[in-house]
């Protein structure tokens, strides 16, 4: 029964990430892009994917996953996504430059940019508080309450951004996976209470952090 | 890549100028009720590139750019005017030069170019026109497409002299 359970998150999971991915895939949008143009829009899908998989990790939902296991994984899904949006950046500058610097600088004329540049941002804040947390001797309660801000930043930025995209993904597929995104978020969240006063994530005592 | 940048930096003079006038001509009530110049559109000069040909059609076609240029102030049409077009389409990504074509208005201030079906690109489906002769001060336009199946799109201008 376990392992039926099990078996049905991870194909969940895998769908929810792998669904959008076919889908797009399957765009015809493609026999017009170059092979940069197209890394780059794939690597945005699977920024968004990560997106989900993120709080699934830390709230340890994923068979398999649970506890520290878990909270490696998504530390090291954390360095996947920054790398992510690296690639899905960088290879839109190298596709049409103006474009992006545009976009960078918060006045494209594409309304979905900023959400995208501003969830960009976020990613990289995180990244690096996560990265020098113990030496910027971060109090546990100000990192969660940091890292919770941020994230919401991510998940918001992110949503908004793919579905105001007019792009390879398809609309459905697209839609369901942003749904979960902002659905996985919340539901972690307010499981996990990280705003509150002395609350202790993932049962494990205060001390250790 | 720089000719670009500076060329939009320029836009922004000639933007700041745009609003000038108009506030100018809110001033003297006698031009108060005449037609406005066109502003560029922001992104509207995005892989621009200068002095695109004129030709019969761009690449095999099937799509078509239409639009109007008159004169601000009194909105007359403005005969033989070059206008440059260029989009991301079937054919061509929208920095390369098979991508990019110029047409001249007829007497009436209209024009007509036919061009590879727009797709979409950098999350919209949008072509790029542009006045860009000198006689009067350049204006870039940047066109949204209402839907990606559309086969046609219209870009208008009101311009005023450099």
């Amino acid at each position: 029964m376990r392992l039926v359970k099990a078996t049905l998150i991870w194909a969940a999971v895998a769908a929810a990430v792998g669904v959008p991915l076919a889908f797009a895939a399957a765009s015809d949008l493609h026999e017009y892009r170059g092979w940069i143009y197209i890394i780059a829009g794939f690597a945005g899908i699977v920024a968004l994917g990560l997106v989900l998989v993120q709080p699934l990790l830390i709230a340890g939902y994923l068979p398999g996953l649970p506890g520290y296991r878990g909270r490696r994984a998504h530390y090291w899904i954390g360095g996947a996504l920054v790398a992510a949006v690296v690639v899905h950046v960088g290879g839109l500058w190298i596709s049409s430059p103006p474009d992006m610097i545009d976009a960078l600088l918060f006045v494209s004329p594409t309304p979905f940019s900023p959400w995208g540049v501003t969830a960009m941002w976020a990613i990289f804040a995180v990244a690096l508080l996560a990265a020098f947390r113990r030496r910027l001797a971060l109090r546990p309660r100000t990192w969660r309450l940091a890292h919770m801000l941020l994230a919401l930043v991510i998940v918001v930025g992110s949503v908004v951004h793919g579905l105001l995209i007019e792009g390879t993904m398809e609309t459905m597929s697209k839609a369901a996976l942003c749904a979960l995104v902002l659905a996985a978020a919340i539901k972690v969240m307010a499981d996990r209470r990280v705003w509150r006063k002395g609350a202790t994530p993932r049962g494990e005592s205060p001390a250790r952090q | 890549m720089t000719t670009v940048v500076l060329s939009r930096r320029s836009l922004i003079v000639a933007g700041g100028s745009v609003l000038a006038t108009g506030v100018s001509g809110l001033l003297l009530p006698a031009q108060a009720q005449s037609v406005a110049p066109t502003r560029s559109m922001s992104g509207g000069a995005n892989n621009y590139r200068k002095g695109a040909p004129i030709v019969e059609r761009i690449g095999k076609g099937g799509f078509w750019m239409s639009g109007t240029v008159r004169r601000a102030g009194d909105g007359a049409p403005l005969a033989g005017q070059r206008i440059q077009i260029w989009a991301h389409t079937t054919e061509g990504q929208e920095h390369e030069p098979q991508s990019h074509g110029a047409t001249l208005t007829d007497k009436d201030g209209r024009f007509r170019l036919e061009m590879p079906q727009i797709v979409p690109i950098f999350g919209q489906p949008h072509g790029h026109l542009a006045y860009d002769s000198g006689e009067f001060r350049t204006v870039f336009l940047r066109p949204l497409m209402r839907s990606a199946r559309d086969k046609s799109l219209e870009g208008h201008f009101v311009l005023q002299p450099a």
